[in-house]
């Protein structure tokens, strides 16, 4: 047997939901809301049909952790217009292509004659670079802790090679200080943090004794197979009941307390923390990156500072230099769209008007309906719960 | 086959003069040779096969060209023959056109063709007629295959949505997603490589043994682009019914499924092209399981679902730890993500 089938093995499943049964009863009183906080958690979640197995008192709300969904709709607009020039590639991660900016996507930039170019992998783009020398290669960075290591790497790496043609449009963020705007904030009203799995494998668990210390809220860091999540809400109950707010490790087969010290350093090598606008959220103090001076000459929106574009003005305009490049008011969400809310946890999808009626994955008005993390797009796959409560 | 001189497609070989005789004689008759096709009429003329006949069409634009398990030509094949098979339809004749971009080498024009020969041959179809259009370089991509075909259906055959009842058994043939990761793999554009075969196969001959068993089964669908997903919500819509799935039956070979999770795509939205659904009565299904796995493409046949009440038309899957969720319709292209 596979070791990852034991992840989704039926008795284990069965024991461990007995257990958070227990759990819940001993709080019944209340109702208790974990917030996973990754957009890929909440896909496992929602595919598992984890909700419908949970007491009646324990929900699950989803939190900003989807990348595409929170960068901002200005950003997506600059890009769809960078790849709308003759000599630059606009190189991306799949999950950008469909997700709507104010006035188009990717992927109707692309249809429009752009050259938008789809990668798996940072490391791509080295290559990319080299094959067309005379080419602008831009690429959209987005993206946490988790993706931001690769791309640092390339950008080493172009350096060390002396390429002149490789830029990035700098949107990679930081889930720390997301956590302590949420903890934060009282209309978020979470009892517990379910922390994500990949990031942490970068920033280590200890990143989050802060925000348990500060706001005494108990964190599980939870890898992605359905019994990964069902363990970390048990780790999550058992500490509410004890009245504890510690950070426990589910996920502890890859993340550890320190993380991977060595990806930390190529990121520390490349970008430093810098304020971010957070779709939905707004701006957050040192929640995003921006490159060091040494490599600020990659910075796609530095260098085509000079290009005639009314939507890069915007670039300059209110961006302090304790700002990520590209920071500017239009982080708007459209009119009606919930996008916001749902990513705070203080809306479910079913919540807004729009869900399914008007924004469908096929007809995309906010990004979390289209993002293959984000919430809406994962209650609108899976349902809420085709069955109701058992 | 070394009877073209040139190495590659010219414009003037789909010129209607000598080079097209050329390469029509000394290519497509000389490969697919029969009584109908070497006539060379505008039109093939063939026998009625039957009383109810299936027609259907299709056109192939795969990526590469070559892929482990086959290539465009058996697919042109396999996915026309695999349509007319799922209407209950005995496969009897096809068509083949082709749209060629100048300059596509001559040699890999004749691996493709030997290769249509070969999946024609195992389904038991004929190629009866043909075009052959050259366009400008940059106007296709190398080369797209269209092919037509018709089938003949014994008399008591009646397959479709509306036969489809609450009880119904699904039946699958095997493992799914191996075409699309396959193909996917070998575009080479994601850095990602896989030893995996496309499933490619034509699956008449599977049908046929089951309708020779249980000619009263109720509803059969290949699983192309869309995969199970697709062709399961097509069903519940079409047929007015709900469906349940038990996850944990469906085949997906491990390093299929290893594919999947890193590019995170849905095993279940996923091509194939030599797996289908069979829905028949629950009392018949053993009979129908048995047939499926006395043929090769069907050995790994398997129960995955049953036709259930429900007031939408919607697939639900039973997933591994007990908990059910929707199974969707894919929408839009599958692309990779980031994490």
């Amino acid at each position: 047997m596979n070791v990852l089938d034991r992840f989704s093995d039926t008795e284990l499943a069965a024991a461990v939901l007995k257990d958070i049964s227990g759990l819940a009863n001993r709080m019944s009183s209340r109702t208790v809301r974990l917030m996973e906080v990754c957009g890929t958690h909440t896909f496992a979640i929602m595919r598992s049909g984890i909700p419908g197995l949970l007491p009646s008192n324990i929900r699950l709300v989803s939190g900003p952790g989807c990348p595409v969904c929170v960068t901002p709709p200005g950003l997506i607009d600059l890009a769809a217009e960078i790849s709308l020039r003759e000599d630059t590639t606009l190189v991306t991660f799949g999950d950008m292509m469909r997700v709507p900016g104010t006035r188009r996507s990717l992927e109707s930039a692309k249809a429009k004659g752009a050259n938008v170019h789809v990668v798996y992998s940072p490391a791509d783009l080295i290559p990319l670079a080299q094959n067309a020398p005379d080419k602008r290669i831009v690429f959209f960075a987005v993206g946490f802790e988790t993706t931001t290591p690769s791309i640092s790497w390339t950008l080493i790496r172009a350096g060390e090679s002396g390429l002149k043609n490789l830029f990035i449009i700098p949107a990679n963020k930081l889930i720390p200080p997301a956590l302590d705007l949420l903890a934060s904030d009282k209309n978020t009203n979470v009892h517990g943090f379910i922390c994500p799995g990949h990031v942490s494998v970068i920033i280590g668990s200890a990143a989050y004794r802060p925000i348990a210390n500060k706001y005494a809220i108990p964190c599980a860091v939870a890898g992605f197979e359905p019994l990964d999540v069902l363990l970390a809400i048990r780790m999550l109950l058992l500490q509410l009941v004890e009245e504890r707010a510690e950070v426990e490790i589910e996920y502890s087969r890859v993340v550890t307390e320190r993380g991977n010290e060595r990806a930390c350093e190529i990121i520390d090598e490349v970008f430093e923390p810098a304020d971010s606008v957070w779709r939905g959220l707004g701006i957050m103090p040192r929640s995003g990156l921006k490159l060091r001076p040494k490599y600020q000459h990659m910075d796609a929106l530095l260098s085509h500072h000079s290009c005639e574009n009314p939507a890069l003005d915007l670039i300059g305009s209110g961006n302090s230099s304790e700002a990520q490049t590209g920071t500017f008011s239009d982080d708007s969400m459209p009119s009606g769209c919930a996008c916001g809310e749902v990513l705070k946890g203080i809306k479910i999808p079913t919540e807004c008007a729009m869900f399914g009626t008007r924004c469908t994955p096929d007809n995309p008005i906010g990004p979390c309906i289209i993002s293959s993390e984000g919430t809406c797009a994962a209650y609108y796959k899976y349902g809420p719960n085709p069955y109701g409560k058992p | 086959m070394a009877n073209l001189e040139h190495e590659s497609i010219l414009l003037a070989h789909g010129g209607g003069g000598s080079l097209t005789r050329l390469l029509i004689e000394g290519t497509f008759v000389k490969t697919f040779s029969n009584r109908i096709l070497n006539e060379l009429g505008d039109s093939a003329v063939i026998e009625s096969p039957g009383r109810q006949l299936a027609f259907t069409t299709d056109s192939y634009v795969v990526k590469p060209l070559f892929f482990k398990g086959g290539d465009i030509g058996k697919l042109a094949v396999c996915g026309t023959v695999n349509d007319l098979a799922m209407a209950g339809a005995r496969p009897l004749y096809i068509s083949l056109s082709l749209i060629i971009e100048e300059g596509f080498l001559v040699k890999r024009l004749h691996a493709i063709m030997d290769s249509i020969k070969v999946a024609a041959s195992e389904a038991n179809v004929i190629v009866v007629t043909g075009d052959t259009k050259v366009v400008e370089r940059g106007a296709a991509d190398e080369l797209f295959i269209n092919t037509s075909g018709i089938g003949a259906l014994s008399d008591g055959i009646s397959l479709g949505a509306k036969q489809v009842r609450v009880g119904d058994t699904i039946l699958l043939n095997g493992s799914l997603a191996e075409h699309g990761i396959s193909v996917l793999s070998q575009r080479g554009e994601y850095g990602f490589e896989a030893n995996i075969a496309s499933d490619v196969a034509p699956l008449a001959g599977m049908v046929q043994s089951i309708l020779a068993v249980a000619p009263n089964i109720h509803f059969m669908r290949d699983l192309t682009r869309g995969g199970l997903a697709a062709a399961l919500n097509e069903l519940a819509v079409s047929a007015g019914i709900a469906i349940e799935v038990d996850e944990q039956s469906i085949p997906i070979r491990k390093e299929v499924l290893a594919a999947c999770n890193m590019l995170g795509l849905d095993p279940l939205h996923v091509a194939n092209e030599g797996k289908c659904i069979v829905v028949c009565a629950e009392d018949c299904d053993e009979k129908v399981l048995e047939a499926m796995r006395r043929h090769e493409y069907g050995k790994d046949a398997v129960r995955i679902g049953r036709i259930i009440e429900h007031k939408k038309s919607i697939v639900i899957g039973r997933t591994p730890i007990g908990g059910k969720r929707i199974i969707d319709m894919p929408s839009g292209r599958l692309l990779p993500r980031i994490c």
